[in-house]
């Protein structure tokens, strides 16, 4: 039984071969899209990396179905119109399966694209809830939780800290403030807790000294901040250096080993919410290993949510027997596969099940899962 | 230096290379050798130490400053014979290039001007087809020319507009963005509160752009130069940080989505049909942009613009109105740019503030300026090279800006007065006969 | 009162950067007319290497002020560099060329260097250690101001006193007001007006650098990215205190600085560079030629 399927499987690969279709060549190409320059190319890069890894990876064990593996990568700067450009870019070309967009606003736009070119979608970092929960996209999956699960995991463990007064802060941008906007509904739905401040930082602005006043001179016992590790990391040392030493409470895109770099001593004590702890999953550890031997460095931002997006992609397209849409959107959602971040497999809605969040501590220079 | 230029003419092409700006080659070689030692110490911190404060360990990229090295050293001989090379030919160039001579000699003739129009046309409508010659299959431009096509002629009605307000009137305007901001969230925001059509929209983002364009004229007009760009480059900050915080209204920074593209006669299109329809909708409205700005610079007000540019008090001295003059201005200017909008909003079906940045008035300043300002034909040369170059150095990935960049200056270095300068209208006027000119 | 008077010393240190920053745009365009976009740029690369510089040091084992000496006269060295041969490579072959020319070739010129930068170092948020040490005495002052930003509001009081000086008193700044009054004239009298435009970079791109390392050590961190911000705010305080203008430069930080400080304090951060933008149109409106400049005759 098992040697006719090896056979079938195996006539199916050379047919896939043969035939003048996307896999021209032998190749699956496997397209990668996000902000590779401008501002915000620290969250797109460590995702290419990511996928040249997983490539490399898989190509060295003989490809997928005797298909090599080609990383098509594409720029769009997390603009949306230079979304849609790298999304017809990569319809154009013949790629059927897409690692991207880093931002929610550039995924949103490039989404309608892929849909019609019925090419399947991951991406390692876009956690808008209405992406998935909307039901509008059914060739998006995701390998991070999105930012109401979190908001309502972070509002409830201030809860368990005793705190009564929270200052919400944000980045004014697509991520940060939504987030923010759904700490402050489920603040507000709890009358024991107040937002005692809603405020939004500019980002990359020289200084946050003035802000930092104003949440001292609104008497918050605790701040909740929704963005990235930048403004974080520049937020939480004025916050210190004046004094204030409240617990500051924040999401994921500040759980990020860079923050505690760069804010050093003075990131102890900050909570983050992220991804489940995964830093003892033995492909992790081969993950990074991997990185620091072709890059030099330590990976960066969305390294292990890509490199899994990039593992479930190919595995999808490795039990589908092609990259058939319907075939591979099936695969994700019934097969589990073994990632970095666990074993994962996709609800009917596009979000990875057996990825959660739980709440981190800086201790000691690292992030500790808090109990 | 007539002399010096006569010698460096009847030296080959290779002895000019070689020593260009120099007095003999031995010279060249020393001055190159210095630029190679100045840019090694030049780059040496940023690109040779790589420190890593937190592990306390350097890494040492030793090779680079090699690859620096000889770079310079021969990238400085043709750099400066380049340079010598616009030194040459600059009394040329301040007449015509060879291109532009060669596009004049065609629009003097009434027949090559319309068979190289019928020509574009003909190429520009059969752009997106596919079509069989000799059994093999042709198709100009797949999805994603297509798509980047659009882009560009979104990018050239932008720049024809702003060029009325920059090359024309010469007012400095780095806020122009906030107009094609203003449009694309007009469109999205009734589309998506009452679902108006795309059509509906196309006029009224006009109107908008003409209002606001009066609305930010009035308190600018005593300004001048400098003082105006930058208030200009606040007003559109100030639009893009209402569009960012009034959330209520606009949707705030998560921006808003499913914008209908337009449909033909009510049926709605897949993705490639869509995007055929708005390429042709573009080249629709590219035709009407270069109609109307063409025959605006041709007009009392048009000349009224190019008389301010140059002089202000003499303007007035000659009678005519500055207020509205300058008003005229921001508002027809802004009035495409308000277009563009509508059709930008329709195109990507999903905006947010992100896109109405700063630098992307620089990108559309920058499309008038290195095409050539006041000129049409300069105006699609600039944005065909500034849109389509950073699409097409896709494939030199991470690099892309960084050669983007390094062209924006080498086209300014050596066109200082972009790629297709405006000429100016010639008047000729031939002598009559001998009796009427006694009357 | 003690909330007014924290904001007050937090929009002062905001100002004095700003007010840095703006005097090398003052400068520049005061002598050749030129916005100079990639002055943001210079301030980045000033930044970088004084990071760089640090941390040999610091693995050499320096002790502490002097690794601030010496990282603040390596990162000036080399912005002076930077300027320089920004100046000679993409605004000196452009002298003469119409007044929008230079413009973009500095646009592109800040693209060039901060993706030179991400390139050759990273595109990720560097750590910068604190170079300031902290003062015994700066107890009195709580947490309304500390050494780091004292450090910051002497150093641009000191260094625009100090310019300010050398403008109106040595040969040079003689030869830098000369020609930005009138270059022919000034080349007619013997000026070698090549040179004072090159100091005109130098000195300008130093007191970025300057500025770019008291701030980097501040508040902690830099990436490639930090120097376009700085740059538009710095280049609009230069317009609101009257460009070409060197004490209106330093009111023109100032007075954008505190406006920030009290617009996020009394009304929100949300809106900081809303009242910002509005007040630099405000005052243009008032004041066509910015707070300390003087309205030009035009003559036909």
């Amino acid at each position: 039984m098992r040697e006719i399927v090896k056979r079938i499987l195996l006539a199916a690969a050379l047919v896939a071969m043969l035939a003048p279709s996307a896999l021209a060549g032998g190749k699956l190409l496997l397209g990668v899209a996000g902000a590779h320059s401008g501002d915000l190319a620290s969250y797109g890069l460590p995702t290419v990396n990511a996928a040249k890894l997983v490539a490399d990876k898989i190509n060295a064990a003989g490809g997928v179905n005797g298909m090599t593996v080609e990383v098509v990568a594409e720029d769009d700067q997390c603009k949306p119109e230079l979304a849609t450009n790298a999304a017809t870019k990569l319809l154009s070309d013949g790629v059927k399966i897409v690692l991207g967009h880093i931002c929610s606003g550039a995924t949103k736009a490039a989404l309608p694209i892929y849909l019609d070119g019925e090419m399947v979608v991951m991406s390692p970092s876009a956690t808008n809830p209405p992406l998935t929960q909307s039901g509008e996209y059914p060739n998006f999956f995701r390998t991070i939780s999105s930012d109401d699960a979190q908001a309502s995991l972070d509002v409830a463990y201030a809860k368990t800290l005793g705190l009564k007064k929270l200052a919400v802060i944000h980045d004014k941008g697509d991520y940060g403030k939504g987030f923010a906007t759904f700490a402050k509904q489920f603040l507000d739905a709890d009358p024991s807790m107040d937002v005692v401040l809603f405020e939004g930082v500019t980002p990359g602005a020289v200084d946050y000294s003035a802000v930092v006043q104003k949440i001292k001179s609104a008497g918050a016992d605790g701040v909740v901040f929704g963005g990235y590790h930048p403004e974080a990391s520049k937020i939480v040392m004025a916050m210190r250096k004046k004094g204030l030493d409240i617990p500051f409470i924040s999401d994921d895109g500040v759980k990020d080993d860079t923050f505690i770099k760069v804010a050093g001593q003075y990131a102890e004590g900050v909570y983050a919410s992220g991804p489940k702890d995964f830093s003892k999953n033995p492909l992790f550890i081969e993950a990074v290993a991997a990185h620091k031997a072709k890059f030099g460095t330590d990976p960066g931002a969305f390294f292990p949510e890509a490199y899994s997006a990039a593992l479930a992609l190919l595995n999808a397209v490795k039990v589908a027997g092609g990259t058939d849409y319907a075939k591979v959107c099936e695969a994700l959602r019934t097969s589990f596969v073994d990632t970095p971040v666990g074993k994962i497999k996709f609800d009917a809605k596009g979000d990875a099940e057996g990825v959660g969040f739980s709440i981190y501590q800086v201790k000691g220079g690292k992030y500790v899962q808090v109990q | 230096m007539s002399n010096a230029t006569n010698d460096t003419q009847e030296k080959s092409f290779l002895g000019l290379l070689l020593t260009a700006g120099c007095d003999s080659f031995p010279q060249a070689l020393w001055r190159s050798l210095i630029a190679a030692v100045w840019f090694v110490f030049l780059t040496f911190p940023i690109m040779v130490i790589r420190v890593n404060t937190i592990e306390h360990t350097v890494v040492w990229h030793w090779q680079r400053m090699g690859y620096v090295a000889v770079g310079i050293f021969f990238g400085s001989f043709v750099w400066r014979w380049l340079l010598a090379r616009k030194e040459l030919k600059k009394d040329a160039a301040s007449r015509e290039s060879k291109a532009e001579s060669l596009l004049t000699r065609i629009q003097n003739n009434p027949t090559s001007k319309y068979l190289l129009l019928a020509l574009i046309a003909l190429l520009a409508v059969a752009g997106p087809m596919k079509f069989s010659l000799f059994g093999s299959k042709l198709q100009l431009l797949n999805l994603y020319q297509t798509n980047i096509m659009i882009s560009c002629l979104v990018y050239i009605v932008l720049g024809l507009g702003l060029n009325i307000v920059v090359g024309l009137a010469g007012l400095l305007d780095l806020g122009y963005v906030a107009f094609y901001g203003v449009g694309a969230y007009a469109y999205a925001l009734c589309n998506m509160h009452w679902g108006v059509g795309f059509w509906a929209m196309l006029p009224v983002g006009a109107v908008l752009g003409a209002l606001l364009g009066l609305l930010l004229g009035f308190p600018v007009l005593r300004l001048k130069g400098d003082y105006l760009a930058i208030v200009t480059l606040g007003f559109g900050e100030i639009i893009r940080l209402v569009l960012e915080n009034w959330g209520d209204v606009t949707m705030g920074p998560s921006g808003i989505s499913n914008i209908d593209r337009p449909a033909l006669f009510g049926i709605k299109l897949g993705i490639i049909g869509s995007t055929h329809y708005m390429y042709y909708i573009m080249i629709g409205l590219l035709v009407l942009t270069i109609f109307c700005v063409n025959r605006l610079q041709n007009s009392r007000i048009g000349r009224a613009w190019l008389a301010l540019r140059e002089d202000e008090i003499a303007c007035q001295a000659m009678g005519i109105d500055k207020v509205k003059t300058k008003l005229m201005a921001f508002a027809l200017g802004a009035t495409w740019a308000g277009m563009a909008g509508v059709v930008f909003a329709a195109k990507t079906t999903f905006i947010n503030p992100a896109s109405f940045t700063f630098w992307e008035s620089a990108i559309i300043l920058s499309i008038v300026v290195i095409g050539g300002m006041g000129s049409i034909r300069g105006v699609i040369a600039g944005a065909v090279i500034l849109i389509l170059v950073p699409e097409y150095l896709r494939d030199f990935a991470q690099f892309r800006m960084l050669l983007f960049g390094s062209i924006m200056v080498v086209v300014m270095v050596f066109r200082p007065q972009g790629l297709i300068s405006a000429k100016r209208k010639l008047y000729t006027y031939q002598a009559k006969p001998a009796g009427a000119a006694n009357e | 009162m003690e909330y007014f008077l924290e904001l007050f010393f937090g929009g002062l240190t905001r100002g004095s950067i700003y007010a840095l920053i703006a005097l090398g745009y003052t400068m520049v365009y005061g002598i050749i007319e030129l916005i100079n976009f990639a002055h943001g740029e210079i301030y980045m690369i000033g930044a970088f290497t004084g990071l760089i510089v640090a941390g040999l040091l610091t693995m050499l084992g320096f002790p502490g002020i002097s690794i601030l000496a010496i990282a603040l006269v390596c990162a000036v060295i080399w912005a002076a560099a930077y300027g320089y041969t920004v100046e000679k490579v993409a605004y000196k072959p452009l002298r003469g060329a119409p007044r929008l020319s230079p413009l973009i070739s500095a646009i592109g010129m800040s693209i060039f260097l901060q993706n030179y930068v991400m390139l050759s170092q990273t595109s990720d948020f560097l750590p910068f250690p604190e170079l300031v040490p902290k003062f015994g005495f700066m107890k009195h002052f709580g947490s309304m101001l500390s050494s780091s930003e004292l450090v910051i509001v002497v150093a641009t009081v000191l260094v625009c006193v100090g310019l300010t000086l050398f403008i109106k008193y040595t040969r040079l700044g003689k030869a830098m007001r000369a020609t930005a009054q009138n270059r022919k004239m000034a080349m007619l009298v013997g000026i070698n007006v090549d040179m004072v435009i090159s100091a005109t970079f130098i000195i300008g791109s130093s007191l970025a650098a300057v500025g770019g390392v008291l701030i980097a050590s501040h508040i902690g961190q830099i990436n490639y990215y930090i120097g376009f911000i700085a740059g538009i705010k710095a280049f609009t305080a230069a317009v609101l205190g009257g460009i070409g203008s060197l004490p209106g430069a330093m009111l023109g930080g100032l007075v954008l600085g505190l406006t920030e400080a009290y617009a996020t304090g009394y009304v929100s951060s949300d809106y900081e560079d809303v009242f910002a933008f509005c007040l630099l149109v405000l005052i243009l409106i008032f004041r066509p030629a910015g707070i300390m400049g003087k309205d030009k005759i035009q003559k036909v």
